[in-house]
């Protein structure tokens, strides 16, 4: 297949969200979350109960799919870095080592050299974590998939209501 | 490519709705949105343009119950037809897990049938998938309209080894809709048994 199989494990979600947490903090944010380049909620933090987190998480993924098409024509390799302002939130998005994206919506309690300085803090740390996160994905004594022993029967079973 | 979470016990694959202008892709995301209860759904997204024409994609996030204690999501995305966006056809093709063709069933679409299973092809081609590799249905649509080529000329056509399951629709009235869903869903989930 194209890429690794995307998987996380406990240990690297709690590192995830540990930074999420304390970026939400430390750039007097409103939500933090993190995506894939797929679309798929990886994290969240903050305030987002009232928000569509997946909605979102789709369209910051179409969003970046659309830059990065648009940084290949001009043969660049990627535009790392958006900002979005708007009247009372803003939407900062960071690509973080090729492979997820984080966002960080911030209303005028913050400020964007603020937010920009502390991505660039969470953006290292999440860097390590995915990296570590890849090379267990790929490392082939560690567990199969759960989906191995699924049953023709349970698939069935998912149909039958 | 499915998304596996250990910590949160989810697993979340893509599947993507592929075919030629006008050939009711929308649409069948939209039966599938006013069918579905509102606990197993998220909101539809529809990026489009002012004459309802898909103009990047259409989202749609559903939740089908339980596989031993993991919950299994399916995100389901059309693509825009119109030939001129291939650069996004493309786009929304990464990453995917399961494809659904939709066919147009009318005489005069056939040309634009194939153009588009060739382009499928391609682009999947480019991103290192292989059509005959992966999870993937046909739906012959528009099964209610009176100038509609025989199902042997589409199968003859666009499934000529008869090995990809095909499906009779008419989607705006449902009929095949989910019935094409279920068999992709669960090439998806066959697949993720396998380990791939
Ligand atoms: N009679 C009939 N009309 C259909 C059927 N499926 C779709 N339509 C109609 O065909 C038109 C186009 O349908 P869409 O679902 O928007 O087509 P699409 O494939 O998404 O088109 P693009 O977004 O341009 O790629 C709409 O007016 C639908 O109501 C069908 O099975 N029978
Ligand atoms: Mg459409």
């Amino acid at each position: 297949m194209a890429d690794p199989q995307l998987v996380m494990y406990e240990e690297e979600f709690v590192q995830i969200q540990q930074v999420c947490d304390k970026l939400i903090r430390d750039a007097n944010a409103l939500v933090v979350f993190i995506v894939d380049k797929n679309g798929q909620l990886i994290a969240t933090s903050g305030d987002y109960e009232h928000l569509d987190t997946t909605s979102l998480a789709s369209l910051t993924a179409g969003n970046i799919a659309a830059t990065g098409g648009m940084a290949k024509l001009l043969k660049e390799n990627e535009f790392a870095t958006q900002f979005h302002e708007g009247e009372k939130q803003n939407i900062h998005i960071q690509i973080v080592g090729q492979r997820v994206i984080l966002v960080v919506i911030f209303d005028e309690r913050s400020s964007l050299g603020l937010v920009r300085l502390r991505v660039r803090k969470a953006n290292e740390h999440l860097n390590d974590i995915f990296e570590s996160l890849l090379r267990k994905v790929q490392d082939p004594s560690i567990g199969n998939s759960p989906f191995a022993e699924i049953t023709d029967e349970d698939i069935d079973n998912l149909f039958n209501d | 490519m499915s998304f596996i979470n250990y910590s949160s016990r989810e697993i979340n694959c893509k599947i993507v709705y592929y075919g030629p202008g006008l050939c009711g892709k929308t649409t069948n995301l939209q039966y599938i949105y006013n069918r579905t209860s509102p606990t197993a759904k998220g909101k539809m997204i529809s990026l489009a343009t002012e004459t309802e024409r898909t103009l990047f994609f259409d989202f749609l996030p559903l939740s089908l119950g339980e596989i031993r204690g993991f919950k299994t999501r399916f995100h389901l995305y059309t693509v825009p037809g119109q030939v001129f966006y291939d650069a996004s056809r493309k786009l929304i093709l990464k990453g995917v897990d399961g494809v659904v063709f939709v066919a147009d069933s009318q005489i005069e679409r056939m040309e634009a049938n194939l153009e588009s299973l060739e382009n499928l092809r391609y682009n999947l081609q480019e991103q290192g998938y292989d059509l005959d590799k992966i999870p993937y249905v046909i739906q012959y649509n528009k099964r209610d309209l009176p100038n509609v080529a025989s199902v042997e000329e589409l199968k003859s056509l666009l499934n000529p080894s008869d090995v990809v399951p095909d499906f009779e629709a008419s989607a705006p009235n449902g009929m095949g809709v989910f019935d094409t869903l279920k068999a992709v869903a669960k090439l998806v989930l066959t697949e993720l048994k396998r380990g791939r």
